[in-house]
């Protein structure tokens, strides 16, 4: 064999082998995701299997009685991640306004840029620990003022912070497609004389619909799984909420709480269970989410 | 005539004062809306400045070096430090890192030459999927991955779970700064004679690594302050620990920890663990921006 | 190419410390067993607990890691074998025991009582009968200046308050003591929520460990909860007299919480000490133990790591008991020591007796 051919043959095979690698890495990819998928639905069949469908709509988690209903969890997990996009939905789609459209360029563009884009850098125990100082006492007072037993914590802080930690998701997004907006269609109706509250409210909103609504799902789907400031600050009760002021529970604040110490198969598969349904609703919301934003920027 | 035609005129200029009503009232809405925007986007970042003055404000007091070089004093005692929560935050990631950024890269490389097959679309999904992954759900899948059959706690358990939720943001960093440098490039390489795989490595990813720089250094600044998936995989340690298959503490753990006790001296612990931990966060944010602006990155 | 020497070199450092880590793992596989013990559990001993460990430490270089995640935490970490002790307020019962991979052995570290603190203006003192305390837990009592109270609490001003109830987040050894306690006193809480580690609380707010629920009452006015004596000593939070079995009033010291122990006691140690008959005994008192396997020969644990938890064990139940009292803990009796010594005894490694 020739000195070339033999060099020839060397690089073929680190060709092959390079190719292989990246091949081989993006199946463990999706390996790694089918194997988490796979986990929590095999060690969430116990519970399956003793619970059924019970699990969803009863309203007693009681674990010295055996009794895993999961209902007052799935409540507080509804109700904590809609009221914090009630809550962040107007600010969030104000900040998009401001940054897309008023202010795209400039030191005012960079600064607030960069504050919201610190909001989403703060961890959630540190968001948690500030609501615990600062929020709960607050929250305090406006209860006694309600004439409420005075918790502090419960859906209505948890909601709170919420909002503000999902604030930034959706502002980038919705930031985004707002300052994508096709000029000419601006223009056009500035041409016909409209203000730009007017080209706000009936040319960019409604041809970034989609991209909003985009932007929003991706909102949600980060707030049902946020855990560590919702633990600390919701009230942990396994009673369903019975207003927004009282202490509830979410599905992931419950498993922080109770998996290194659920004792019995079927107590640790039904916190299991719960982790399965987190996990499929947030991919669901994700994939929608990107369906949609995929939708938009092809059209 | 002259009456037909004042009343002409006058009929003209009660339009006009009309229409000067109607558009006065538009710009009114206008200014309004503007108002409105800005006061909202200005209030969205209220809650920013409360949260860093607040902590700044009480950690201050409890940075001094015995901060930084004691080990946690018994429940009770005062003086106690969080040297070996921030050893242990530093040895967590630093595992995760190496776990994590090699394969990200690969698998971004991957996905931004293949972008049509099958496998990419599937390995896109897995990726995105694995983002919207909440982070409790991480730690129980770990917990069962790893710590069970390790038969205990560890921190590098930890650092696998830390690992698993860095790696969306590098591949999709990777992947977009790849996609967008010159198609030229790479042929011009391969015109010259250049095998395949010397391309890539050689050529393509160190013109891309800023950008490839600035996805690791944005995942790290992500994950540092994550606490959930570390309750039930680094499980915490009131010692000094470099031992990385043994349990370890750090600094989210303990501000968790420590902010939910009911004794003051622990609170300020968690201040000053606090502080730390967003003087961390806001550092790696300013050298990604560095990054960003030395290498020119465009995504 | 300067950037791809840094990011080379970055990764040879980290390989480097992490294989530091791994190897000083492999290298003195001994000396990372028997040099490291890892234990958790119960919150309600952890004060103790970290004290003790703490002085181990300085005597015998010995590094314990106790984490206090909860009783029931500290019972399924045991069971999945992931750590060398658990620790409990609630005795194991026997379904839990007959759940568990291998017998396991309850040896008490000491006696502590459970204490009912609350937060009003001024702190007055208070006491409670059991009928009241129970009525306030399930939610039939809603505000502190409730006749009921009042009546037992001559010339004490009590607010207009709603009684806030704080109560347990986590599986809890305090809890299962609590409701123990309860469930002998009043019959509707013996047949909801009952007894036990977790329990499905009519009314309150949750909280995580000791610490939590101590926290939480210490910050929210009118609030009550039931938590280990020393917390609310360290704190400065008020603790309840109770009216016990023989019908006295009384204070949770470490002289009640002894005279309650002072009752025949099983040879595996796994009794309650709630409502005992004793006349000058607080009602809610409880010994807290540490669990172990009785066979330490399991998984890959070596002898050397046996012996350690063993020694450490031996060191709690003799020497460690003066650090109880300091710290608001009554030191174990001599008739639980003795037992305790008995039932080290048979805890073996393999066919091997470790004592």
């Amino acid at each position: 064999m020739t000195a070339i051919s033999y060099q020839a043959k060397r690089i073929n095979l680190k060709e092959k082998v390079f190719e292989k690698t990246l091949t081989l890495s993006a199946i463990v990819v999706v390996i790694i995701l089918l194997a988490i998928f796979f986990t929590l639905l095999i060690n969430s069949m116990p519970s399956i299997k003793a619970l059924g469908t019970k699990f969803f709509y009863d309203k007693t988690w009681d674990p010295v009685a055996d009794e895993f209903g999961a209902l007052p969890f799935l409540i507080g997990t509804l109700l904590t991640s809609f009221l914090a996009l009630v809550i962040s939905t107007p600010f969030s789609i104000a900040v998009a306004i401001f940054l897309g459209e008023y202010y795209k360029k400039g030191i005012v563009a960079e600064i607030f840029k960069n504050v919201i884009d610190h909001l989403a850098g703060i961890p959630s125990v540190i968001y948690g620990f500030w609501g615990l100082f600062v929020l709960v006492p607050m929250v305090r007072v406006l209860e006694m003022k309600l004439n409420l037993p005075p918790y502090g914590v419960g859906i209505f802080t948890s909601s709170i912070i919420l909002a503000i930690m999902i604030l930034p998701f959706s502002v980038s997004l919705s930031r985004q497609v707002i300052s994508m907006v096709p000029a000419d269609l601006k223009e056009a109706a500035y041409s016909l004389g409209a203000t730009r509250y007017e080209v706000i409210t009936k040319i960019i909103i409604p041809h970034t619909k989609s991209g909003l609504f985009a932007g929003l799902l991706l909102a949600l789907g980060r707030a049902l799984g946020e855990t560590m400031a919702v633990t600390m600050l919701i009230g942990n009760t396994h009673q369903i909420p019975t207003g927004i002021f009282s202490p509830g529970n979410t599905m992931a604040s419950v498993i922080a709480n109770e998996f290194s110490e659920a004792t019995g198969k079927i107590y640790t598969s039904a916190l299991i269970e719960m982790g399965l349904f987190l996990f499929v609703v947030a991919t669901i919301i994700n994939i929608l989410g990107k369906q949609v934003i995929k939708r938009f920027t092809l059209s | 005539m002259i009456l037909h035609q004042n009343k002409i005129m006058n009929n003209k200029l009660f339009a006009d004062l009309e229409i000067e009503k109607q558009i006065a009232h538009r710009n009114k809405k206008n200014k309004a809306f503007k108002g409105i925007i800005i006061a909202g986007t200005i209030i969205s970042t209220l809650p920013l400045l409360l949260i860093l003055f607040y902590i700044f404000k009480q950690g201050i007091t409890a940075i001094n070096w015995d901060f930084f070089t004691n080990l946690p004093k018994p429940v009770g005692e005062t003086g106690g430090g969080v040297a070996n929560a921030l050893v242990g935050s530093v040895l967590i990631l630093l595992v995760s890192c190496v776990l994590a950024i090699p394969v990200g890269i690969i698998i971004g490389i991957y996905l931004s030459e293949a972008t049509k097959s099958r496998l990419a679309y599937y390995c896109r999904l897995a990726v995105d999927v694995l983002q919207g992954i909440p982070s409790i759900v991480i730690g129980i899948i770990i917990y069962e991955w790893i710590v069970r059959p390790m038969g205990g706690f560890s921190a590098f358990s930890g650092s696998v779970a830390l690992a698993l939720m860095m790696l969306p943001a590098i591949v999709k960093s990777t992947e977009e700064t790849l996609k967008l440098l010159p198609e030229s490039l790479k042929e011009a390489s391969l015109a010259l004679g250049v095998p395949y795989y010397k391309t890539i490595l050689k050529i393509i990813v160190p013109t891309g690594l800023g950008g490839i720089m600035t996805g690791v250094i944005l995942s790290i600044a992500r994950v540092i302050g994550e606490t959930a998936p570390l309750l039930f995989t680094a499980f915490g340690n009131p010692f000094m620990s470099t031992n990385i298959f043994k349990p370890m503490s750090s600094l989210p753990l303990i501000i968790f920890n420590y902010a939910t006790s009911p004794y003051n001296d622990w609170h300020q612990l968690a201040w000053g663990a606090s502080m730390l931990l967003i003087l961390m966060i806001l550092i790696l944010n300013i050298i990604t921006k560095i990054v960003q602006r030395k290498w020119k990155v465009q995504f | 190419m300067k950037f791809r020497t840094i990011i080379l070199s970055l990764l040879v450092i980290s390989f480097g410390l992490v294989s530091c880590g791994g190897n000083s793992n492999e290298n003195n596989s001994s000396a990372k067993n028997d040099n490291e013990i890892l234990g958790a559990g119960a919150t309600f001993p952890y004060p103790f607990y970290s004290k003790v460990f703490d002085v181990y430490n300085k005597e015998k270089g010995i590094k314990v890691n106790y984490q206090s995640i909860g009783s029931g935490g500290g019972i399924k970490q045991l069971q999945n074998k992931t750590v060398d002790f658990g620790a409990s307020d609630a005795p194991m019962s026997d379904e839990e025991l007959s759940k568990s991979p291998a017998p396991i052995v309850h040896i008490p570290s000491c006696l502590g009582a459970v204490i009912i603190t609350y937060n009003l203006p001024d702190n007055p003192s208070l006491k409670f009968t059991p009928e009241v305390l129970a009525d306030i837990f399930l939610g039939k009592i809603k505000k502190w200046n409730d006749p009921n109270i009042m009546a037992i609490n001559p010339g004490v001003k009590l607010p207009d308050l709603s009684i806030s109830v704080i109560h347990r987040s986590d599986g809890s050894g305090t809890t299962y003591i609590f409701s123990d306690y309860l469930s002998k006193v009043n019959a509707e809480w013996n047949t909801k929520p009952g007894t036990g580690k977790s329990l499905d609380w009519p009314v309150g707010l949750g909280a995580k460990g000791n610490e939590g629920v101590s926290g939480l009452v210490k910050q929210t006015p009118g609030s009550i909860g039931y938590v280990e004596l020393v917390y609310a000593l360290q704190n400065k939070m008020p603790a309840a007299t109770l009216k016990n079995k023989a019908g006295n009033f009384v204070e949770a010291s470490l002289k009640s919480s002894s005279a309650a122990a002072a009752i025949d006691l099983p040879a595996d140690m796994r009794v309650s000490l709630t409502n005992t008959d004793a006349p000058d005994g607080y009602p809610i008192c409880s010994f807290t133990y540490l669990l172990i396997y009785k066979n330490q020969s399991y998984n890959n644990r070596t002898e050397a790591s046996a012996k350690a938890t063993i020694d450490l064990i031996n060191y709690v139940i003799h020497e460690g008991q003066k650090y109880a009292e300091p710290l608001g803990y009554a030191p174990l009796p001599d008739a639980a020591v003795k037992k305790a010594e008995e039932i080290l005894k048979f805890v073996a490694f393999g066919s091997k007796p470790l004592m």
